[in-house]
């Protein structure tokens, strides 16, 4: 177990919320086709509050602090609001398309000790990244920006998220992410709007496609490894729970509402009204997401890959059940190994038609 | 041996986590965490205290130490904690780059 596992596993014991996403505001200078964002303003946290939130962060124990948005650069106070997550010796990761970022930004990025970087490029061709962003120059501004903070010694990532209008552009993106050298990181999962609008999931790749991402060493590394059909579960799966998300994670949104994840919609608490302690500590929503173990998953406990899926809580929560399967991680669990999982075979049954020949026995 | 003066960096970030520390540099990412004893060491970093006067405040008087061996695993701290750019050390007192930094929890 590495130091960092170590310290994660004692945080959960100990009830500290290691890391929290925060988003300081929807609104963005992109359009992206998949966002799940509103970009309006609809009454965004003040400097002074973000700065008491941060305050609260820091004194709940909050070690890894995630600045998101929306484009974080949008808001004029983004660089007082991280002067003042630095002073609180945050580690902060930030989260931005990078298209306003130029020398200057990226030089007060680095006197300001942010972590690392992030900045979402979906193609290394301008056409189709901007097609996304609906942006025009956004690629070749974004591509700026990760000079000026390479330049300046930052550590970047280049995440790559796939859909169907980039799926055959991964190659390009990871060559652009190696002449820049940046980390490169791959999500093939498009999420319902926030609102629980389902219509960007028509952009989520088909199975094919999933399939040959995890088949190609060059994303996944040991193929044969990370396609291994999932070991038998034992018992400390079956008591295990599936993810950080209000175990030693929360998410914040621009307007202080609480959630367990940024994926995991469901409304806990506001920094507005209560303290995110008080919320933390004794949210109903938030305890009964921290109760839920593998075994109390009703399809999912019966499913060959309880063990190693990588099944989200708020992606399910998204479908409706919390507790119940998520569509898009059984997809992956299946195109990754092959083997059908409990959910989809549960949903073969119940779809199938009935036998053509029936007998049925009457009694005399 | 001439006096060693310690200041942490700013470029760190750090949390009490169940009375340790955890501490990770921004530079390389390199992630520490320091028991009880380093922790007093780390909090007394000021910059202008000896580190032979910090060793004395706050390890010996604190813990169940001899001198001797709290001074020379001291300086190992030290050392190895400055190979990462976490605490800067100096032959002189330093202007403390991280008064202001709270570290709470």
């Amino acid at each position: 177990m590495s130091l960092m596992q170590e310290m994660n596993e004692r945080a959960a014991e100990l009830g500290v919320p290691m890391g929290v996403h925060l988003d300081i505001t929807y609104r963005c200078n992109e359009r992206c086709v998949h966002c799940y964002l509103d970009h309006d303003d609809h009454g965004e946290m003040t400097t002074a509050e973000i700065k008491d939130v941060l305050d609260q962060l820091a004194e709940a124990g909050t070690f890894f602090l995630t600045l998101s948005g929306g484009e974080v650069l949008m808001r004029r106070d983004f660089f007082e609001i991280l002067e003042h997550a630095r002073r609180l010796l945050f580690n902060v990761r930030v989260k931005t398309n990078g298209v306003m970022i130029r020398t200057q930004e990226a030089q007060r990025l680095r006197e300001l000790g942010v972590e690392q970087i992030q900045i979402s490029i979906y193609s290394h061709r301008p056409e189709v990244h901007d097609a996304i962003t609906k942006l025009p120059g956004s690629l070749k501004r974004s591509v700026a920006a990760i000079r000026f903070l390479k330049s300046q010694g930052l550590k970047v990532t280049i995440a790559n998220v796939l859909m169907t209008a980039n799926m055959r552009d991964h190659a390009g993106v990871q060559a652009l992410a190696r002449e820049l050298g940046v980390t490169y990181t791959l999500d093939p999962t498009i999420t319902p709007k926030m609102d629980g609008d389902t219509s960007v999931l028509r952009l989520r790749i088909p199975g094919s496609e999933l399939n040959a991402v995890f088949h190609n060493k060059d994303l996944v590394g040991n193929v044969e490894e990370f396609c291994a059909p999932p070991p038998p579960p034992g018992e400390d799966v079956m008591e295990g729970y599936p993810c950080s998300a209000g175990h030693t994670a929360a998410y914040i949104t621009p307007y202080g509402d609480v959630f367990p994840c940024v994926q995991f919609p469901l409304p806990s608490g506001n920094v507005r009204r209560q303290k995110f302690m008080d919320i933390w500590r004794d949210s109903p929503e938030l305890n009964e997401v921290r109760s839920i173990r593998a075994k109390d998953l009703p399809v999912c406990s019966t499913c060959r890959h309880v063990g190693t899926c990588t099944r989200c809580p708020g992606l399910a929560y998204m479908e409706g059940n919390m507790r119940g399967p998520s569509t898009a991680d059984c997809e992956t669990s299946f195109h990754r190994t092959g083997i059908l999982t409990a959910n989809m075979l549960r949903k073969a049954r119940s779809n199938a038609p009935g036998p053509l020949v029936q007998i049925r026995l009457l009694a005399v | 041996m001439s006096e060693r003066y310690i200041a942490r960096s700013t470029a760190i970030a750090a949390r009490l986590l169940g009375g340790e520390m955890m501490v990770m540099s921004a530079v390389d990412s390199t992630f520490f965490t320091l028991n009880e004893v380093a922790t007093a060491i780390w909090r007394a970093a000021d910059g202008y205290t000896p580190l032979s006067e910090i060793v004395a405040r706050s390890v010996c008087s604190e813990f169940d130490v001899e001198p001797e061996v709290a001074r020379r695993d001291a300086e190992q701290f030290v050392d190895e904690l400055s190979r990462h750019g976490i605490l800067l050390v100096s032959d002189h007192p330093l202007n403390n780059p991280s008064s202001g930094l709270v570290e709470s929890a």
